[in-house]
């Protein structure tokens, strides 16, 4: 099993996302340049948080053409694990891999702190060492986290089970309190909490590990 | 030739920002301000060629980057 944490130029969270996988998870992780075209050999791609191309124009916008994003989408057909967290889920929506869009938080603060979130679904590659309604504290770090889609996309979302995490307070003015959803086939995860912030004991939570506990778990066919 | 294309939030999406710079303006003594949204100005200088071909070019990279479509609407106008 191994894991690839795609760098874009400005990624900011790529160095916690390998070190969760490498030093808290015990697995194999290597970093993914974002002008790379091959990454057959990964079984699961993390598109890191931060502020790929400085957020020109859009978050997400310039990183959705760069060459690494073609091959995630071939990744991503195939049915293997691809999990964006904060600018990795605008990069996601931006290039069509997850439904809806990110805007500007509904109070225009960056938001920076511990959020409560609820599991809305358990039975996903994502969330299956969860409980359904069980409430985890996982960091937050973003300035365009608000979740929003058209009405029938939301209740298409909630019809499948797509909506895996949601706040418990919404802050950022999120539709539905979305904070994390899947695509239809459920191997495409974008959420705007940070699981990789929430791994190490040292830094006193180490509720983000069942995120990719549930992930490992899920690759070693065990779910 | 130049064109100028403008990129706005669609109407269903709110636009906090716009709020705020509302409440800025009646603030300031502005009365009837109703509503303010702000959006993208977006200035391209392209080679000369034939009108319609400019038209397909910018609806094109409207379309694929300079506009998100979920959130977002564009015009442009040939300057």
């Amino acid at each position: 099993m191994k894991f690839g944490v795609i760098v874009f130029p400005a990624s900011n969270c790529d160095l916690d996302s390998y070190y969760a996988i490498k030093d808290m998870m015990g697995e194999k992780v290597e970093y993914i340049w974002h002008e790379e075209e091959k990454i057959e050999e990964y079984d699961c791609i993390i598109i890191p948080g931060g502020f790929s191309y400085g957020d020109y124009l859009r978050c997400g916008a310039v990183a959705q053409f760069s060459k690494v994003m073609d091959a995630v989408k071939a990744h991503a057909e195939k049915g293997k694990l691809v999990i964006g967290i904060c600018n990795g889920f605008q990069i996601l929506t931006e290039a069509g891999l997850l439904p809806g869009a990110l805007v500007r938080n509904r109070d225009l603060k960056f938001i920076c702190g511990t959020a409560p979130l609820r599991v809305e679904n358990s039975d996903t590659a994502f969330t299956n060492k969860l409980q359904p309604g069980e409430v985890i504290e996982i960091p937050v770090a973003h300035g365009e986290g608000n979740y929003v889609a058209q009405d029938e996309v939301l209740q298409k979302l909630k019809d499948n089970g797509q909506i895996l995490l949601t706040y418990q307070e919404n802050k950022n003015g999120s539709k539905e309190d979305i904070a994390g959803i899947i695509n239809e086939q459920g191997n495409v995860l974008g959420m705007m909490p940070h699981p990789e912030r929430a791994c190490d004991p040292i830094l006193g939570n180490t509720d983000g590990r069942k995120i990719f506990e549930s992930m490992i778990s899920y690759l070693k066919g065990g779910r | 030739m130049k064109i100028k294309v403008y990129v706005t939030l669609k109407d269903s999406i709110s636009d906090p920002q716009g709020t705020a710079i509302q409440g800025a303006l009646t603030k300031k003594g502005y009365e009837g301000v109703k509503s303010v949204r702000i959006g993208k100005l977006i200035e391209l200088e392209l080679s000369d060629r034939p009108e319609a071909e400019a038209k397909q070019a910018v609806e094109e990279m409207c379309e694929k980057l300079l506009a998100n479509t979920v959130i977002e609407k564009y015009t442009y106008e040939i300057v």
